[in-house]
């Protein structure tokens, strides 16, 4: 479980983030959603600590990470997995060394216990026969494939996952979502996405955070989102004119 | 290893070209200054073994390396960063600064002055073969110039040069990549600055450094 109280966050003079308070449940796909420019990549960094905040508290479990110095926080760190915006795989190194890259950093395993997990962790995200190539040598969406298996070979029992599929297709999209769902749920884990994708929304939105302009506007789940009275959230959700017509149609 | 190949290795081809052409150049320069019969032929010899080592196999050199290892450690970097691929080493517990930066400062410090060597050897080699070749001094002359008053600390005067240019361009390029902010833009940006500093920054440690150094 990870909770934040009252968290801010500036650059330079510019609040990004106003006093944001929720919590996250183990098990379940919770999603950070919001226009672009909201703020949403900046309160994930925030959370794994990629950000100094101004003020609030961010509680794993029950340790207050964000006052933890570079040691202490290391031992959390261990126990996270991150899947950034552009995937952000190592340009010098082959698919392989990247999965394997946490586990050189984090444990002592023998080099074959940690192909063995490399390559277990790249069959459960289906890259198959790909284990020398290259970051530059995969298509958009082998690569957030590869960026996964990486967030997971540690085990982790907090994954981020920062707009895990923009930049493809629908149907992979739909892939990757249920994929993060179901790794999710076999392995219990805290998981946090940033998402501005409806599609995203509806398939996986088992609790939602949105946020407009840093701050916290709307909180609930996929059942409920249809129906809240958050005039920017409604704006957000039914921004296009297929959506507007069939909430009409309903409506009517 | 890696970085050996990168930042040493690739630079062998070009600080030879460079350093034949500086040593032909100076050659033949120092034997049309000096084509009254009251100087000796062998000064054309000693001139340019003293500008090779005293100021091109270093300084020249070392600018030289400022526009391709710099711009090239600098990008690599900044890429890193605006790829959030720092980020992806900050989040698996790795002190990104040292993890990127320690190994090519290390790889430079030792191989620089390897390449410093080098263009002195391929550097006199080709103010020979200029001044044989067009017939302007005798390849005796020309050994018994490179031989005559030779002040062996000109060298380790020049290697001690390099290793602090050496640091100057890795420390300033690495700085300026892991210091971008934003795009693709920024890092051309960064490796541009990059460049100029370190150019710069070594232009103003040669003048402090022969002051500290042969006065
Ligand atoms: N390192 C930084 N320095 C200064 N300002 C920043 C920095 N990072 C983000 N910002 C600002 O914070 C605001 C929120 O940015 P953020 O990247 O969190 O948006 P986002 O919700 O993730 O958008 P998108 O959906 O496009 O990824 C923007 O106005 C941005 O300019
Ligand atoms: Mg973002």
């Amino acid at each position: 479980m990870i909770r934040i109280n009252n968290l801010s966050k500036s650059f330079s003079g510019h609040q990004v983030l106003k006093d944001i308070s929720v919590v996250f449940e183990p098990g379940i796909t919770n999603l950070i959603i919001g226009q672009s420019g909201s703020g949403k990549t900046v309160l994930l960094k925030s959370i794994v600590g990629l950000h100094d905040v101004d003020e609030g508290e961010i509680w794993y479990g029950d340790v207050l990470f964000n006052k933890l110095n570079f040691i202490d926080k290391k031992e959390i760190r261990k126990e996270i997995g991150m899947l950034f915006q552009g995937s952000a795989l190592f340009d010098s190194l082959t698919v392989e060394q990247n999965v394997r890259f946490p586990l050189d950093m984090f444990t002592d395993h023998g080099l074959e216990e940690k192909t063995e997990r490399v390559n277990f962790c790249l069959n459960r995200v289906n890259i198959k026969n790909s284990n020398l190539l290259y970051p530059a040598e995969l298509s958009g969406g082998m690569r957030k494939r590869v960026a996964i298996a990486r967030a997971i070979s540690l085990n982790p029992k907090y994954l981020f996952c920062d707009e895990p599929n923009s930049g493809l297709d629908p149907l992979t999209a739909i892939v990757i979502d249920a994929l993060i769902k179901e790794l999710t749920e076999e392995y219990n884990m805290t998981t946090i996405i940033n998402t501005h994708d409806m599609n995203s929304v509806m398939e996986i939105g088992e609790k939602i955070l949105f946020i407009s302009d840093g701050l916290k506007c709307w909180e609930g789940n996929k059942n409920e989102i249809l129906n809240s009275d958050c005039e920017k959230l409604n704006d957000f959700v039914f921004a296009n004119s297929f959506a507007k017509k069939l909430r009409d149609s309903i409506q009517a | 290893m890696r970085e050996f190949i990168f930042l040493g290795l690739n630079s062998i081809g070009i600080i030879a070209i460079i350093s034949f052409f500086m040593g032909a150049v100076i050659t033949l320069q120092t034997a049309y200054n000096t084509e009254n019969p009251i100087y000796p032929k062998y000064l054309i010899g000693l001139g340019c073994r003293d500008s090779i080592i005293l100021e091109f196999s270093s300084t020249v050199s070392a600018l030289i390396l400022a526009g391709k290892v710099g711009s090239n450690i600098a990008s690599e970097i900044g890429t890193m960063r605006v790829t959030e691929q720092i980020d992806a080493l900050e989040i698996m517990g790795v002190n990104s600064a040292s993890y990127l930066i320690l190994p090519k400062l290390v790889a430079t410090l030792i191989f620089n002055p390897f390449l410093t060597l080098m263009s002195i050897i391929i550097g006199i080699f080709g103010g020979w073969t200029a001044g044989t070749f067009l017939g302007v001094i005798t390849s005796e002359d020309f050994i018994y110039g490179i031989q005559y008053a030779f002040i062996p600390f000109y060298i380790t005067y020049s290697l001690i040069k390099m290793v602090f240019f050496a640091f100057i361009i890795t420390s300033v390029s690495a700085f300026q990549g892991y210091y971008v902010d934003g795009g693709s833009l920024e890092v051309g940006r960064a490796s541009t600055k990059a460049v100029v500093f370190s150019s710069v920054l070594i232009l103003l440690f040669n003048v402090i450094l022969t002051q500290l150094l042969l006065s």
